[in-house]
């Protein structure tokens, strides 16, 4: 059949990375891998001493640009990107000055411009690649969002007019503790953008962070958000890529006080030349936390193309942790490819779950003819499909009217994409 | 009365060994109300029979016809043949992932009515058939066909036989797989839709068993891509003796 050559493509990417060693699976999860463990040495396959970082929290982090060598695509961080569309992010002078937002308002959120000297910049994580250290070099103030108030409340905040030169922006999050908030960050228009974000989440703050990517199709967006969790504290996070040329959105969540909870949301659908991207990584660094990552996502169109990395990383001082991260790409043409890269590194052997899940399928035309043998037309057929897949993503979003749309959102993809 | 004829029918797939002729001339007549049985040994194209009637992409029509009431079902589309009353409950259904079996009915209800059934009634419809096939209510929030074992999905493509309502409807080997408890529920499935709709029925079966349960006016027997012999019930009493030996010596290859 002619799936055979998508499929093998795609499934191909299924396979870890053999530059992270320390893969384990669920049932593999109990045993104990110690520093200096017999065998993480140098190869013998004639590599010349070459020894692969191997522990995801040891990447070389700075906020100086100067700092990281020119991006050559051979990094683990860029080598599934398209580095030269974007050279003027990782290598170019960003403008980082103020540009415009509008926000809803509500009591106990407040949405405001800091200098660079605020205390809370670089409290949630640091670059670990050049493009975020090239935004940090240059941001003149960064956009503060700061939520207090027990209660449970909903802002957005849209950028829609970035225009097509070459920016660096920052923005902080702050849950204060125990306050609760849902905040969207709505991304329309042009744009050619590096940006870090920084989510800071205080002791058993409930806070869900909307990314939603609907750019204009020649758009690009490098995005590097860390989250640093408190105790009891809980994230949900939630990526949705739908418009926009490369689309990379990389969330780093820490999990750094005991009992912190997150659950990582992700949701994409490339169409025809789109390269959506998201390299997710949980680092559990204290007891007790649990982590959920579910990112789904459809490919339609010729050079449609995903990219999803997930690193979990389970600190030696995590015991009583509990993981689990998945990726389903559904492929719906020919001429697509989904790369889907489950990582999962355990320092400690006391741990209540840990586990990762990958596949890439095919709607395939078996599956057309069943839905046609029951008078479903094929355009519906698809639509059907589509919506069922990325529906269990939507629905734990947990805001009823930007579910609603993001349905409309969805099918509007379909129909745009049955245009080309 | 709704009539399908199968008139002179060739048909052949493309393998890697080249074209494959399979269907050598089939000349069938189905009345609404009527039940015809098609036996035959394996590989002699009952199922590629079926699946050209549901208009499957694979099989190609070199020649004859299907007419659905004077119509010519071979231009139709796949779907648009299931809107004009046509049914085919698959041996292999697939699986669709994301879509339950809830919706999944609902939309192929819409799509063959034209508009959306009243929803009272419907969730009423629904949930009397799956009573009636003995399936948990669990099953409606499932995705089609995911994880289900094979006499679930049997019971659930007999679920939407009695739901769709067509006209006519193929069964393509139902019975196999299926154990006799299974069997039993899966036939009285058959016969209630064909006594509340009056459907004509074609019957693809290997075995006589589920004649059994399904009594058939008409049986056929299937070798080598065409109809070798046709008889009333008592020609599958007759297979169920002899077997299909007498129809395989070298003389009746075409």
């Amino acid at each position: 059949m002619s799936a055979a050559s998508a499929l093998s493509k795609s499934a191909s990417k299924t396979m870890p990375e053999s530059t992270t060693p320390a893969l384990a699976d669920p049932t593999a999860a109990k045993s104990v891998i110690p520093a200096g463990q017999h065998g993480i040495k140098e190869h013998s396959d004639g590599r010349f001493g070459y020894v692969p970082v191997q522990t995801r929290s040891d990447r070389f982090k700075s906020v100086q640009v100067a700092d990281f060598e020119t991006v050559t695509g051979r990094e683990a961080v860029w080598k599934h990107s398209p580095i030269a569309k974007f050279t003027d992010l990782t290598a170019g002078s960003l403008d980082g000055s103020r540009y415009e937002i509008e926000s809803t308002v509500s009591t106990d959120v407040s949405v405001e411009w800091v200098p660079r000297t605020d205390a809370r910049i670089g409290t949630a994580g640091l670059p670990e690649e050049r493009a975020a250290a090239n935004a940090w070099s240059v941001f003149d103030d960064a956009l503060a969002i700061t939520v207090s108030g027990e209660e449970a409340k909903e802002i957005t905040v849209t950028r829609s007019s970035l225009g097509n030169s070459a920016r660096g922006a920052h923005t902080i999050i702050e849950a204060k503790p125990f306050s609760q908030a849902t905040i969207i960050l709505q991304n329309t228009g042009d744009a050619r953008l590096s940006e870090n974000v920084e989510i800071i989440l205080g002791e058993s703050a409930n806070l869900t962070v909307v990314s939603l990517q609907e750019w204009n199709d020649s758009a690009v967006h490098l995005a590097n958000h860390f989250a640093s969790i408190g105790r009891d504290a809980r994230l949900k996070h939630v990526v949705v890529s739908l418009g926009g040329s490369i689309v990379r959105v990389n969330p780093s969540v820490r999990l750094a006080g005991p009992g912190s909870d997150t659950l990582l949301l992700g949701l994409y659908f490339a169409d025809a030349g789109q390269h959506l991207e998201q390299q997710v990584y949980v680092f559990h660094d204290a007891p007790k936390s649990r982590s959920r990552v579910n990112y789904k996502g459809a490919l339609q169109g010729q050079d449609a193309r995903t990219v999803w990395i997930g690193d979990v990383l389970i600190g030696n001082n995590a015991a009583g942790t509990d993981s689990y991260e998945q990726n389903r790409n559904l492929v719906l043409s020919e001429g697509t490819r989904a790369d889907s890269i489950p990582n999962l590194e355990i320092e400690t052997g006391d741990i209540v779950g840990a586990g990762h899940a990958s596949a890439t399928g095919r709607f395939d035309d078996e599956q057309l003819f069943y839905l046609q043998s029951r008078g479903v037309s094929e355009d519906e057929a698809r639509r059907l499909v589509v919506r069922g897949f990325l529906t269990e993503v939507v629905q734990q979003i947990g805001s009823p009217e930007l579910e609603a749309r993001l349905q409309l959102a969805i099918e509007a993809e379909l129909i745009g994409t049955d245009d080309k | 009365m709704s009539v399908l004829e199968i008139i002179d029918l060739h048909v052949s797939v493309e393998t890697d060994q080249g074209t494959k002729q399979i269907l050598r001339g089939v000349n069938l007549t189905i009345n609404e109300g009527e039940i015809h049985a098609i036996m035959g040994p394996n590989g002699s194209g009952k199922s590629t029979l079926a699946y050209t009637i549901a208009g499957h992409p694979k099989y190609h029509v070199e020649s004859g016809s299907i007419l659905l009431d004077g119509v010519d079902v071979l231009k139709m589309t796949v779907d648009a043949r299931a809107r004009a009353g046509l049914f085919l409950a698959m041996q292999y259904p697939v699986e669709i992932p994301g879509v339950t079996v809830t919706n999944f009915l609902r939309t192929a209800k819409t799509a063959i009515e034209g508009e959306a059934p009243p929803i009272r009634s419907w969730i009423k419809d629904v949930r009397e058939a799956m009573t009636g096939l003995k399936m948990d209510k669990a099953f409606a929030e499932r995705n089609v066909n995911e994880g289900f074992s094979g006499g679930e999905k049997k019971r659930n493509e007999i679920l939407q036989l009695e739901l769709l309502k067509p006209k006519f409807a193929v069964l393509d080997e139902t019975d196999s797989g299926l154990d006799v408890d299974a069997l039993k529920i899966v036939s009285e499935g058959v016969n209630r839709a064909k006594a509340n709709t009056g459907l004509g029925l074609l019957l693809i079966t290997h075995y006589t068993r589920i004649l059994r349960y399904i009594h058939p006016d008409f049986v056929h027997v299937f070798v080598n891509g065409r109809i070798a012999e046709q008889g009333g019930p008592e020609l599958a009493d007759r297979l169920e003796d002899e077997g299909y030996d007498r129809f395989l010596v070298p003389s009746n290859v075409g």
